[in-house]
């Protein structure tokens, strides 16, 4: 009886906490790679059906950011940056929040693999349990490589725009792939730098917490180290297998340069106390953003121009 | 001067107030759930739309 008066006197959550479920800034990022890579294919998907795939894409990113912050809710509510967050706030209750995201998800699926075809499903299925159980169940409140192994979550989407487009696995989607699994380490750690102490008051085994701040910072630059040279390998791949030309190959030596250097610029520097504003490690974060936006805008730029 | 223009019987303007009177609960719980169907109803539409568009892509190709 008390439990049924607290649900009819509960406020109902508005359309907007479902939506802020979805994690809208995230997935503005997924649907750009996403697009790309449908955009940087060697064949042509008809308009219709790539606003469908791309829009499955977002969907399902949505879903399983919707099943992250299900899972995570006690979590974030310990953190200052996700303590507003529609569940942690108390503006929606759990179960909404898991029946939204196992809808969104399924459904996003179900679309995909009949208008545009079951690989492309399939991968898109993957993606979602990559995310919401791999990664956010299993990975993250165990190890501090959560990011590294988890970072193929965010990989999927150019992958899945490739598929969706060809229909088919190629060398090139996997390239695209493995540029966003070694970017998200240092995006991720520039991020955990300057929230190392919210993480370490929820108990998360980010790397700072646990190897300490010194160790992240040299991992950041040797993951940037490595992406440089990955970023120019769609150079190398023949254009009749949707390989990148040299325009995206000048493009990427300059963005990737200038995410090195300011990964460099983070990884020699050393935190000065407590009242330290991490000006660089946020600047890194912000340059990690705009630098995939270059890189995957290039990539499509140079196809249109170079054909 | 008529009674109506006297500044001294016409009582003192005071400006409208910036925020719209709160609510009460069931008004409030009524306009929640009425922009959430507005909204679900919308997507509905569009999905519609969607699917008669693919599907005559799909006969198409």
């Amino acid at each position: 009886m008390d439990g049924a008066r607290s649900a009819a006197g509960r406020r109902p959550t508005e359309w907007r906490d479902f939506l802020a479920l979805t994690k809208p800034r995230v997935m503005s990022l997924v649907i750009f790679t996403g697009l790309c890579g449908l955009l940087a294919a060697p064949e042509q998907i008809n308009p219709v059906l790539g606003f469908t795939a791309i829009l499955c894409i977002a969907i399902g990113a949505g879903g399983a950011a919707a099943l992250n912050q299900w899972w995570e809710a006690d979590i974030d509510a310990g953190m200052r940056r996700t303590a507003s967050r529609p569940l942690p706030a108390g503006r929606m209750d759990r179960t909404s929040a898991r029946d939204f995201g196992v809808a969104l998800s399924g459904t996003s699926v179900f679309v995909m693999g009949l208008a545009i075809g079951w690989l492309a499903a399939l991968i898109l299925a993957i993606s979602i349990v990559y995310y919401s159980v791999i990664y956010t169940v299993w990975l993250k409140p165990r190890t501090p490589q959560n990011i590294v192994i988890g970072g193929g979550a965010g990989a999927f989407p150019p992958l899945i725009g490739w598929v969706a487009a060809t229909g088919h696995i190629t060398a090139m989607p996997v390239l695209l792939f493995l540029i966003i699994f070694m970017w998200t380490p240092p995006h991720f750690w520039a991020l955990a730098l300057f929230v190392q102490s919210d993480y370490a008051k929820v108990g998360i085994p980010m790397m700072p917490v646990v190897a300490g701040e010194a160790v992240t910072r040299r991992l950041i630059m040797l993951y940037a180290a490595l992406l440089l040279p990955l970023s120019l390998l769609p150079c190398f791949i023949p254009a009749r297998l949707g390989g990148a030309g040299s325009l995206y190959g000048w493009v990427a030596g300059v963005c990737s340069t200038v995410f090195l250097a300011a990964s460099i610029r983070v990884g020699l520097r050393r935190r000065n106390g407590e009242a330290d504003t991490m000006k660089p490690e946020k600047q890194l974060f912000a340059i990690s953003i705009i630098y995939l936006f270059a890189l995957f805008g290039a990539l499509v730029a140079a196809k249109w121009i170079q054909g | 001067m008529s009674k109506a223009t006297d500044p001294v019987d016409t009582p003192p303007l005071t400006p409208a107030p910036l925020t719209p009177a709160p609510l009460n609960p069931a008004e409030d719980r009524a306009r929640v759930i009425a922009a959430r169907n507005r909204v679900v109803g919308l997507l509905l539409a569009c999905l519609v739309v969607l699917f008669f568009a693919i599907t005559i892509v799909k006969i198409k190709i």
